[in-house]
């Protein structure tokens, strides 16, 4: 009040004093469902500042977030492209691992459908360095009693059979290989004729005669007759059909995705399988039975078949007992 | 420049009036005795605002606009204090400070010794009372009240009456 002319002190004083009884009135005062005086007057004197502030904060804190505060985006972004492009590769692991569970869990439930036939399964670590051979090494060898002529399977269908056996590793030979060959049978008609590699990604079922009655997307299945492959393990089907002299030219697409193996089974027995327990005989082609025997010795399975007993590897292309007989003759 | 010094020559001649000591609070709290209590038993004389009397009264004669303001809060909030409780603390507190300063700043004006001017001023100041009152309730309690009633009026009028009586007594209190 020192400051003040001393005429206008009283004025001061009435303000403030008024002032004070005001707030004091205020204090005292509740409005209906607004509560105390003081409180809505407070809250109506203050609410217009806080929310211009907050306002003003807001935008102020936008700009500085939009327009000031990017000097580390360029670094978060760089590090979230890392971390994204991490979790591609994670998620594309991931997903890859879910296939080949999907498949390992494939050959288990094969397994153990088919528990009294020895088992073991590999894994393809490598194919054929040339398109000459179609062949593939599996990470078994005969240290895990892997031997030669064992047969090599997949859940879908015949791969082929080992053709050589190291320590830690086999090669396979693919059905695809053209001195590849398995003992098959149509399945519907239950001709018998033995199906082989011509270098390409189909087979080519070579003895079916003409007058025997095939359909385009026939089923071929395993006849046994070679003794490497159980009975009625799917080969393929049938794509194309040409008559030709004496025999009909059959084409068939393989069950096995042979260009894409991951994992295979082998069949850790040189011994005769009975997958199916069918008394069924299979009705042999007259064709292939007529086959001269020295012919039938040579085809498919080239270097590796019409071995004798022990070894029970017999000539996948042997398409009947008969003629697996007239196979070993030669030799 | 003439008109100012005029002025100040004619505050000059005003004379500013000392009291008995223990008159004002004796005063003051005899009023608001007064007001508490006869109306009890004469319903009439709560028309009678001594309060406001006593504080019209010592406002214009001690002609301190600060001694008078004050003077005039503390009796506003003593009769508040009063009034029970549905008149808040500050009601009568206002006006009576308003009219409390304004009392003290006319009286040290003017010469209101004269009984007419007296009843005039109390007149006024009644209104100014009423008025304040009135606004405060609006404003600032949001209550209802009328502007002017005759009732009112004839409020103004006898407190005027008994002011120029009741001022004309308390004129006695003054120090000689």
């Amino acid at each position: 009040m020192a400051g003040i002319p001393s005429r206008h002190k009283s004025i001061f004083l009435l303000a403030g004093v008024v002032l004070l009884q005001i707030l004091l009135l205020a204090l005292q005062i509740k409005r209906d469902s607004e509560g105390r005086l003081i409180r809505v007057w407070t809250v109506g004197a203050f609410s217009p500042f806080e929310r211009a502030g907050n306002h003003g904060i807001g935008h102020l804190r936008e700009a500085w977030r939009h327009y000031f505060a990017l000097q580390n985006a360029s670094r978060e972004n760089e590090q979230l492209r890392r971390e994204n492009d991490d979790l591609k590769i994670k998620v594309t692991q991931l997903q890859s691992k879910a296939i080949e569970a999907d498949r390992l869990a494939l050959l288990l439930n094969f397994h153990k459908s088919h528990e009294s036939v020895p088992m073991l399964g590999a894994r393809v670590i490598a194919t054929s360095a040339g398109t000459a051979s179609a062949t593939i090494m599996l990470d078994r060898g005969s240290k895990d009693h892997i031997k030669k002529n064992m047969g090599v399977i997949t859940p879908e269908g015949v791969v082929g059979k080992v053709v050589e056996v190291y320590d830690n590793t086999s090669e396979v030979l693919l059905l695809t290989d053209k001195d590849s060959g398995v003992g098959a049978m149509l399945g519907n008609s239950r001709v018998q004729s033995p199906v082989g590699g011509a270098g390409e990604p189909l087979l080519v079922m070579k003895y079916v005669a003409n007058d025997d009655v095939v359909s385009v997307g026939e089923r071929v299945v395993t006849s046994g007759m070679d003794k490497i492959f159980p009975r009625d393990l799917p080969i393929g089907t049938i794509t194309d059909i040409k008559p030709g002299n004496p025999f009909k030219s059959i084409r068939i697409r393989p069950s096995a995705h042979l260009e894409r193996l991951e994992e295979v089974i082998v069949l850790l027995t040189l011994q005769p399988l009975q997958l199916n327990q069918e008394t069924e005989t299979a009705k042999p082609s007259a064709s292939v039975a007529t086959k001269p025997a020295a012919e039938a010795a040579k085809s498919p399975v080239s270097g590796t078949v019409a071995k004798p007993a022990p070894a029970p590897v017999s000539s996948a292309a042997v398409p009947t007992s008969t003629n697996a007989a007239a196979a070993v003759k030669p030799e | 420049m003439n008109d100012a010094f005029d002025i100040r020559n004619m505050e000059s001649h005003i004379e500013v009036h000392k009291f008995r000591g223990g008159a004002i609070v004796g005063a003051t709290l005899l009023a608001l005795m007064f007001q508490a209590f006869v109306p009890v038993y004469f319903a009439k004389a709560a028309m009678i605002d001594l309060p406001l009397l006593i504080t019209i009264y010592f406002g214009l004669s001690r002609r301190n606009p600060s001694t008078g303001l004050l003077l005039g809060m503390i009796i506003g909030l003593l009769q508040d204090s009063l009034s029970g409780p549905t008149v808040p603390l500050g009601l009568y507190g206002i006006a009576k400070t308003v009219i409390g300063y304004l009392a003290s700043s006319i009286g040290a004006r003017l010469d209101t010794e004269h009984p007419a001017a007296r009843f005039a001023l109390t007149i006024i100041f009644f209104g100014l009372h009423q008025g304040i009152v009135l606004l405060t309730r609006r404003i600032l309690l949001a209550q209802s009240s009328v502007w002017f009633t005759m009732h009112l009026a004839a409020a103004a009028v006898v407190n005027a009456i008994v002011a120029v009586f009741l001022f004309a007594l308390l004129d006695h209190l003054r120090k000689s």
